[in-house]
């Protein structure tokens, strides 16, 4: 799929595409390079400039202890990306092959799969993060744990439908006849034809995700200080909204200019790679 | 269609009880002593006392036995008690319930508000200015943090032009207009992801419907267009919007745990934001068999309507 090139060819030439490849790569530059690009150490305090707007040399301003905000927000980048590569990766590790194998074994296991999985729709992943938070305490790995589980069921929805529509297709009953085991058909040839909604789904999932760890964040049950996040740095601006009103902006729109790269990049890849699923997909 | 909904209440009850054993599992799955948790983190703890909680909440008991019993308490409103107020967690959820409704439907009725005009318009004006328009509005508002809007609402709103309160709740029956006033700018943060999400279905079923035959014959007859689209097109377009909307709810539940933090509104969300600080942890469960509940009741309603305004799905499976 990827091979020839065309679907990169295609992507290059759709606006929304590359405007979100852009975006994406200067948050990738920045989560890589932070150490190289942070004009300040994350937690150097300029105590001659507490909670200044954007002025040199602290382009985008100060917070109340006068640490750099663009620093922090470079530094922010990489919780972000951690957290959208890390609950995606989650969710389609388990919800891919959970799919595949529902369909391969069908009958009441298909079925009892799929309801767990409609069971775990009603728990948005808000709700999974805060309780996980409570019972075993938050961290990176708790972020990544609930919103990966919230991916679960949808990943495994679509790889379900996709398989199923595959396998009444000539290619797969030629695999069977040739004696391929069931196993292999699943994993070697009905999957990678079952991909390209997958995908789609991962890079819409991905923008949830930093959505929602900023809001995790934001409330206090994220990814703590001193680590420095999009969501936790609104939540300490919020108390000097007054005071200085550019502290509370700058991470929001980093929050926004990421999930909408995310957002547009997955609407032009389904787009391109399976126009058919326009308004399907969640 | 009484088969139907009969049908649909049946798988209820297993979805139901799956619920219930995810969230008594995540109570199960914490290391450490239940007992302790109950009474709360921090304080020394004697024995005797441990040994009450555990003979109160069954949990000298088999797992298994102690889920039905679980189960058997929580069906009947008994949710244990909270470890910080020790007041009764049915009790307190049930009164932060009723404020967490009051701001989702609120939500709701905001984006349906914006999403359906802005769909209709968008469908009907198909690749001109009012649709780009609309479109980008949509992609935007999907990638918006709703409490970042909030916040800037706030400091527009609130801290800059003082037109409204930005912090706090007024119960509806004791002033209508200030209880609505306080609400409007959390319904709003709280509504616009939904009002794009919304939009979009709307836009793209009623773009689906606009190109059938039966559409180019009320042409034909020489209707006006708005009288096509409000009097043929829009009860057919209405049926993928309203699962949308439905399932929209969820989302606003979710979203209320950061909104009301936010705006200090005492709802489920802030109760249970409250809880995980101070550790309370049956608090925690019972906001979230609660939130979850809903939900699925909710989907479940979402589906019966369906089925109604549908026939074509009532008989089949």
């Amino acid at each position: 799929m990827f091979r020839d090139g065309t679907v990169l060819g295609r992507l290059l030439r759709t606006p929304r595409a590359v405007f979100g490849l852009v975006v994406l790569l200067i948050v990738v530059a920045a989560a890589l390079g932070a150490d190289w690009l942070m004009p300040f150490d994350n937690e150097d305090m300029d105590f001659e400039s507490l909670l200044v707007g954007p002025s040199w040399p602290h382009v985008l301003g100060t917070d109340q202890l006068g640490r750099d905000t663009l620093s922090r927000l470079i530094l922010g980048s990489r919780v972000a990306l951690q957290v959208s590569l890390g609950a995606v990766g989650l969710g389609v590790l388990i919800g891919v092959p959970l799919g595949l194998v529902s369909v391969t074994i069908g009958g009441r296991i298909d079925d009892a799969i799929m309801r767990v999985m409609d069971a775990i729709v009603v728990f948005p992943a808000l709700l999974v993060a805060v309780a996980l938070a409570a019972a075993i305490g938050n961290s990176l790995g708790t972020v990544i744990l609930a919103i990966g589980i919230a991916n679960v069921p949808w990943l495994a929805r679509i790889t379900r439908a996709q398989a199923l529509a595959l396998r009444e297709l000539d290619f797969v009953a030629a695999a069977e006849a040739a004696g391929t085991t069931t196993f292999k058909v699943m994993f070697r040839h009905i999957l990678p034809n079952a991909l390209a909604p997958v995908i789609v789904q991962a890079t819409l999932g991905m923008g949830y995700a930093v959505l929602a760890e900023a809001s995790l964040g934001f409330i206090g049950v994220g990814v703590v200080p001193p680590t420095p996040t999009w969501g936790n740095m609104l939540q300490a601006a919020f108390p000097f909204l007054e005071q200085q009103p550019a502290l509370s902006v700058a991470p929001g729109v980093a929050i926004f200019l990421l999930v909408l790269a995310f957002n547009l990049l997955g609407d032009a890849l389904r787009d391109i790679l399976d126009p058919r699923l326009r308004g399907v997909v969640r | 269609m009484q088969r139907y909904i009969l049908r649909r209440l049946a798988q209820l009850i297993p979805s139901l009880l799956l619920i219930t054993f995810l969230v008594f599992a995540l109570m199960h799955a914490i290391p450490g002593d239940p007992a302790r948790m109950m009474l709360g983190a921090g304080e020394q703890l004697d024995a005797k006392q441990l040994e009450i909680v555990r003979r109160e909440y069954n949990l000298d008991r088999p797992l298994p036995v102690q889920y039905v019993l679980w189960l058997a308490k929580a069906a009947s409103g008994d949710l244990g008690r909270s470890t910080t107020s020790q007041r009764r967690v049915g009790e307190e959820v049930a009164m932060r319930a009723g404020i967490t409704f009051q701001l989702g439907l609120f939500a709701w009725l905001i984006g349906i508000c914006i999403a359906i005009p802005a769909g209709i318009v968008s469908a009907v004006h198909r690749g001109r200015w009012p649709d780009m328009l609309a479109t980008m509005g949509a992609v935007g508002a999907v990638a918006l943090p709703g409490f970042w809007l909030g916040i800037m609402m706030i400091l527009l709103f609130g801290v800059t032009l003082g037109w409204l309160p930005t912090r706090g709740y007024v119960p509806l029956a004791v002033d209508p207009l200030e209880s609505l006033r306080h609400m409007l700018l959390p319904a709003i943060a709280l509504g616009i992801t939904s009002s794009a999400l919304v939009t979009r279905q709307m836009r793209s079923a009623l773009l689906e419907v606009l190109a059938q035959d039966y559409i180019r014959t009320a042409r034909a007859k020489g209707l006006a267009r708005w009288a096509i689209v409000i009097g043929h097109a829009l009860r057919n377009a209405m049926l993928p919007v309203i699962t949308v909307m439905g399932l929209e709810i969820g989302r606003i539940f979710a979203g209320s745990v950061v909104i009301e933090t936010l705006f200090g509104i005492p709802g489920m969300g802030r109760l249970m934001v409250q809880a995980v600080f101070t550790r309370d942890f049956p608090v925690v469960q019972g906001c979230v068999l609660v939130m979850a509940t809903a939900v699925l009741v909710i989907n479940f309603a979402t589906d019966i309507l369906y089925a109604v305004l549908d026939p074509r799905i009532r008989y089949d499976k």
